[in-house]
C-alpha cells in the first residue's frame, strides 16, 4: 500500500479514506480527528470528532457543548480501530491536549504502513502541556511555521528575564504582552512564576475562559486578575509597573491606550525578525514559540526515522530542499488555511477593537 | 559583548526620548570600564577601524551553509547582517555533551574594539568568525552592525552625552565642553560624572562650544520686547557650524568645522578646513553659517544639500559647491574666550576678526538695521529690497539678539529668538495613514496627502497625487480627531497602512505647512517637501477645493530659476 492510499488531500483538509476520517478539517465534515484547539485546526460542525479529552474540553469551552454530534476522547498511548486502520495520540507539546495523530494500515492488507500527523509541535519543556514524544513512522507529516533556518528560538527563561528586567526598569510603565489566548498566555504566566516573579498578572477578557481551563487541569498561575473597568482617564485601570496578557492585536488598538505610558511587548517565535517586530510596532519583541525552531524540526525529522516526509503549512521549500540533502524523500503539502502568520487567530480578531468593557466604541 | 547586544537590541526598539536614556544611565551603571566606554563610543559614532565588507560576510557564510537554504533565509529576512547573526551555525561539536571541543567564549566588546584597531584586513576572516562562534544571536547582530560600520538605533551623540551627564549631577553641556579632548573607552569621563574624580582636562586644542540656541518669536513678544534692545540678522538657510582651530604644542594647527550637535564634519568641507589651518590669523572659535556661495552669491538651500551627506568630496565638487562661512560671532578670539562678553562686544572683535582674516570664504553677516518692529517685520518680508539683494533666496527669517546677550550654552529664555518667514501652505488630501511609534503606536498618526494632478485636459478628469507625508503640528485633541476620522473613513489596508477615502466630494483636507520644494526623482509627484506639517484641518473644506500640484510646480520652477 501506499501513503497516498491511506491519506490524501482533499479540499476539506487531509482525509484518510480507509478510516473515513479528515484530519483538522477546515470545513464540516462526517468524522475528524482533531490534533489540537487553535481556532484554524478545530472548528465547529462536524458530524464526530476524536481528541484528547483536554482538547474537547476547550473545543467545548469556545463552542459551547454543541459543537459536535459525537464527542470522543483518546488518551495519548491509547489506540483505536477505526475502519481499516489503527489510530492512536501522541503527546505533540504545542498546547494543552495537542496530539500527533498515528495511522497504522492492519497487517491483511500488506506490510504494515505507519504514518505519523504531528499537528502543530515543539520540544522545548512547557509547564503547560505534555512534552513532544517522538513516534517512529514510515511517513512523516511535519508543520513548518518555522521552518526557515533563521528561526532559532533562545531558551525562553531568558526572554522571561528580558520582560521582568524592563518591568524593574521602568517600574512607572504597564508592559503589555500580546499572546495568543490559547497556550502562549498561559505559558507565559507559568513562566513569569517560575522566573520568581509573584505579582498579580492581568489579564485581557479574551484569556479568561481558556486560563480557567488550564486552572482547572490543575496548573496553578498564581495572582491572576480582571482588568480593573472604568474610564481611561481613571487611574486605577491604568496599572502602572504591572504586566497585562492580551491577544496580539490588541497591543495596538484603542484599547491599549487606558495603561500607563504601556511598553508594547510581543511573544512569538516572528519575533526573531527584526523587520516584523518593527512593523507591529513592538518595543519589547520576545522570542517565545509553540512551534518547533529550524533545529528541532530537523531533529524531529531525523528521530522518527521516516523515509518520506510531507512538509506543511509555513515555511515548505527550505525544510523540503534539507530532507533531500539528507536522502530522504520529501514533498511540500500545499494545506491553506491553517497557520500561524503571527496574527491572532481568526476568531480572536474581534477583540481588536472592542475588548473589555470601557473601551472605545 | 552579549550585554552590549542586549543593550543595543533593546535601544533599537525603544522610540521614547527619555526611555532610551534611561536604558543608556542602567547600561553605564551596571557595566565596567572599559567595556560601558566602548558602548559609549559605538553609540556616538567615535570608533574608528577596518570596516567588514559585506563581501566578507558573504563569504563567511557561504563557507557554513547550504546556498539554497541562505538565499531563501536572505530573501526571507531581507538583511545581511541580520541573516548571517540567525543562521550562523553553532561551531562544530559544541553541541555534543562532553565532547572535548570547548565551546568560544563570548568576546568582550573591549576585546573586538582592541583587537580590531590593531588588526590587519587578512586578519578579519578569522577573527570575525571566531567571535560569532562565541556570540548568541543578538550578539552576533551586534557585532556584525558593529564591524559593517552600521548600527541604526537612532541614538544621537548628544543623547549618548546626556545619559553619561545623568550619571552624576552633570549638564550635558558640561559634557559636550570636554568631550572632544577625550577618547574611547572614555574612563576619565565617567570617573568624573561618578563623582570618582575631578573634571577631564580640556586637551583638545580646537574642542567644542556647546552652541547658544534661539527661542520661536511669538505674536505676544512683540509687545514686552524693546526692538532698542535688539540686534537684528538674518537668518541663513544652511547649516550652523562652528569652526575652531588651535595649535597642538608642536606648533601643528587643529581645525573643526563642528555642527550644531558637536559632531566634527571637516572631512565633509576639506577647502574650508584647509584655508583656515593655513591662515595664522585664524586661531579661536566661531559661530557663522556654512553655505554654498556661487560668482558672491549665496546658494538655497537644495545646492548646499548636494554637497553634503557625500561620502567621497571630489575637486569637482569642492569647485562646483564652493563652501563659505557667513560670521555671526566669535566666542574665542586667539585663546581669549569671550562668551562672557556681552553680544555688542562680541560683535566688534568678529568684525576685527574678520578683516584680519582677508580671506573671501569667511565673511560676515550683515546687521539688518531696524528702528521698530514694524520696520523689522518689512524687511522681512522682502529681503531682496532691504539690503540682502541676490542673497534673499537663502535667507529664512531674521534673528534677534539681545545686545547684552552673554554667549550661553543651550537655549537660555529671553535673549535670543528666531523670526522665521512665514512657511508655505498647500491644502492637500490625506489620504493614506499609518501608525505612530511608542506612546503614538495606537494612533493613525503619520499621513499622507496628496494634491490634484489633471489626467485628461480633455474631460478636465484629475486625480490625487501624493507628495508629501507628516507626522506633527496638530494638537493631541485634532489627533484623536484624526485618529477617528481614520478609522472610520478606511476604504483599504496593507499592512500596516490604511487607505483613507479620497474623492472630490469625501475626505479630509489637511492645510500643510513646509519650508521649501525640492525636485526629486523618488516620489511619483517628481517633488520632495521640506520640513512638512499640519498646520490646520480643513473639517470645513471639500477636497475638491484642495490645490492642484500646479501650484507645487510653479514654486518649485520659481525657487530654481530665482
Amino acid at each position: 500500500m501506499r501513503p497516498s492510499d491511506v491519506l490524501k488531500l482533499t479540499p476539506a483538509g487531509l482525509c484518510c479514506p480507509l478510516g473515513g476520517f479528515h484530519i483538522d478539517p477546515l470545513r464540516p465534515v462526517e468524522r475528524a480527528i482533531i490534533t489540537h484547539g487553535h481556532s484554524d485546526h478545530a472548528r465547529a460542525g462536524h458530524g464526530a470528532v476524536l481528541a484528547t479529552a483536554e482538547t474537547l474540553a476547550i473545543m467545548a469551552a469556545r463552542y459551547g457543548d454543541g459543537f459536535t454530534g459525537a464527542a470522543q476522547a483518546l488518551a495519548y498511548g491509547e489506540a483505536l480501530e477505526l475502519g481499516d486502520v489503527r489510530v492512536a495520540l501522541a503527546p505533540a507539546g504545542h498546547v494543552l491536549g495537542s496530539a500527533q495523530i498515528v495511522i497504522e494500515t492492519k497487517p491483511a492488507a500488506g506490510p504494515v504502513l505507519r504514518i505519523v500527523a504531528s499537528g502543530d509541535y515543539k520540544r522545548e519543556a512547557d509547564p503547560t502541556c505534555e512534552p513532544f514524544r517522538p513516534v517512529g513512522c514510515d511517513v512523516f507529516i511535519t508543520e513548518a511555521t518555522f521552518g526557515l533556518p533563521v528561526f532559532r528560538h533562545p531558551p525562553a527563561a531568558s526572554e522571561i528575564d528580558k520582560l521582568l528586567k524592563s518591568v524593574a526598569l521602568f517600574p512607572e510603565r504597564t508592559h503589555i504582552v500580546g499572546a495568543y489566548p490559547l497556550g502562549k498566555a498561559q505559558r507565559l504566566m507559568a513562566l513569569i512564576r517560575a522566573a520568581g516573579c509573584d505579582a498579580p498578572i492581568y489579564l485581557h477578557g479574551a484569556m479568561e475562559r481558556l486560563t480557567e481551563l488550564y486552572q482547572e487541569h490543575g496548573l496553578a498561575l498564581g495572582d491572576l486578575r480582571r482588568i480593573p473597568a472604568g474610564s481611561r482617564r481613571d487611574a486605577a485601570s491604568r496599572l502602572p509597573g504591572a504586566i497585562v496578557l492580551c491577544p496580539p492585536s490588541a497591543t495596538q488598538d484603542l484599547w491599549a491606550r487606558r495603561f500607563a505610558d504601556p511598553v508594547s511587548c510581543f511573544a512569538s517565535g516572528w519575533m526573531r525578525v527584526r523587520a516584523r517586530a518593527r512593523q507591529k510596532g513592538v518595543e519589547l519583541p520576545l522570542v517565545i514559540s509553540d512551534h518547533a525552531d529550524w533545529d528541532d524540526l530537523c531533529r524531529t525529522i531525523t528521530e522518527t526515522g521516516a523515509a518520506e516526509v510531507w512538509v506543511t503549512h509555513g515555511q515548505e521549500d527550505a525544510l523540503v530542499h534539507w530532507c533531500t540533502q539528507q536522502g530522504l524523500k520529501a514533498q511540500p503539502l500545499h494545506l491553506l488555511g491553517y497557520g500561524d502568520d503571527g496574527e491572532a487567530e481568526p476568531e480572536d480578531r474581534p477583540a481588536d477593537d472592542a475588548g473589555t468593557a470601557g473601551a472605545e466604541p | 559583548m552579549n550585554r552590549f547586544a542586549a543593550f543595543l537590541d533593546r535601544l533599537s526598539y525603544e522610540a521614547g526620548r527619555n526611555a532610551k536614556i534611561r536604558l543608556m544611565v542602567d547600561y553605564f551603571r551596571s557595566v565596567p570600564d572599559p567595556e560601558r566606554g566602548y558602548a559609549l563610543a559605538a553609540t556616538t559614532g567615535a570608533l574608528g577601524f577596518v570596516h567588514a565588507k559585506p563581501g566578507l560576510i558573504r563569504q563567511l557564510i557561504a563557507e557554513r551553509t547550504d546556498p539554497v537554504l541562505f538565499g531563501l533565509s536572505y530573501d526571507y529576512v531581507g538583511d545581511l547582517s541580520e541573516t548571517v547573526a540567525l543562521m550562523w551555525p553553532a561551531p562544530a561539536g559544541a553541541a555534543e555533551p562532553g565532547a572535548d571541543h570547548k565551546q568560544q567564549p563570548p568576546p568582550t566588546l573591549a576585546e573586538v574594539v582592541e583587537t580590531l584597531s590593531a588588526a590587519l584586513k587578512p586578519d578579519l576572516p578569522h577573527l570575525l568568525a571566531r567571535w560569532l562562534d562565541g556570540l548568541d544571536e543578538t550578539g552576533r547582530w551586534a557585532l556584525l552592525k558593529l564591524l559593517t560600520g552600521n548600527l541604526r538605533i537612532g541614538v544621537s551623540g548628544r543623547l549618548a552625552k546626556t545619559a553619561v551627564a545623568q550619571l552624576g549631577g552633570l549638564e550635558p553641556d558640561a559634557v559636550e565642553e570636554v568631550w572632544h579632548g577625550l577618547s574611547p573607552p572614555y574612563t576619565e569621563l565617567f570617573a568624573w560624572a561618578e563623582g570618582a574624580g575631578g573634571r577631564p582636562e580640556a586637551r583638545d586644542p580646537a574642542p567644542f562650544r556647546p552652541p547658544m540656541l534661539s527661542h520661536a518669536l511669538e505674536e505676544q513678544d512683540f509687545d514686552t520686547l524693546d526692538p532698542q534692545a535688539f540686534c537684528a540678522e538674518w537668518k541663513w538657510d544652511g547649516i550652523r557650524v562652528q569652526a575652531s582651530a588651535g595649535e597642538r604644542a608642536d606648533g601643528r594647527p587643529v581645525v573643526r568645522l563642528y555642527s550644531r550637535t558637536g559632531e566634527d564634519v571637516a572631512r565633509a568641507f576639506p577647502d574650508l578646513a584647509e584655508a583656515i589651518a593655513a591662515n595664522s590669523g585664524f586661531r579661536g572659535a566661531l559661530d557663522g553659517e556654512l553655505l554654498v556661495v556661487r560668482d558672491g552669491r549665496v546658494q538655497s538651500f537644495n545646492v548646499l544639500q548636494q554637497r553634503l551627506n557625500r561620502k567621497t568630496v571630489t575637486p569637482k565638487l569642492v569647485l562646483e559647491f564652493p563652501a563659505h562661512i557667513r560670521a555671526y560671532d566669535l566666542l574665542v578670539d586667539g585663546t581669549e574666550d569671550l562668551r562672557a562678553l556681552p553680544f555688542a562686544a562680541r560683535r566688534a572683535r568678529l568684525e576685527a576678526f574678520v578683516s584680519r582674516l582677508a580671506d573671501p570664504r569667511i565673511d560676515l553677516s550683515p546687521l539688518v538695521p531696524f528702528g521698530s518692529w514694524h520696520e523689522l517685520g518689512a524687511a522681512r518680508a522682502e529681503p531682496a529690497a532691504s539690503g540682502a539683494g541676490v542673497d534673499a533666496d537663502a535667507i529664512e527669517g531674521c534673528m534677534l539678539k539681545r545686545r547684552d546677550s552673554p554667549y550661553l550654552p543651550g537655549r537660555p529664555k529671553g535673549l535670543w529668538y528666531k523670526w522665521k518667514r512665514d512657511p508655505y501652505l498647500v491644502d492637500a488630501v490625506l489620504m493614506y495613514a499609518q501608525r505612530g511609534h511608542g506612546k503614538r503606536s495606537s494612533y493613525y498618526s503619520d499621513y499622507t496627502f496628496g494634491v490634484w494632478r489633471t489626467v485628461d485636459a480633455a474631460t478636465a478628469a484629475r486625480e490625487l497625487v501624493p507628495v508629501g507625508k507628516a507626522y506633527f503640528g496638530f494638537t493631541d485633541q485634532e489627533l484623536l480627531e484624526l485618529d477617528r476620522f481614520v478609522r472610520r473613513n478606511t476604504v483599504n489596508r496593507f499592512g500596516p497602512v490604511r487607505e483613507v477615502t479620497h474623492a472630490a466630494d469625501s475626505g479630509l483636507v489637511l492645510e500643510v505647512a513646509f519650508e521649501g520644494l525640492q525636485a526629486s526623482t523618488r516620489h511619483k509627484s517628481g517633488i520632495a517637501m521640506r520640513f512638512p506639517r499640519i498646520s490646520r484641518v480643513r473639517w470645513d473644506k471639500p477636497p475638491s477645493e484642495a490645490d492642484d500640484i500646479s501650484l507645487l510646480e510653479r514654486l518649485l520652477a520659481g525657487r530654481i530659476s530665482a
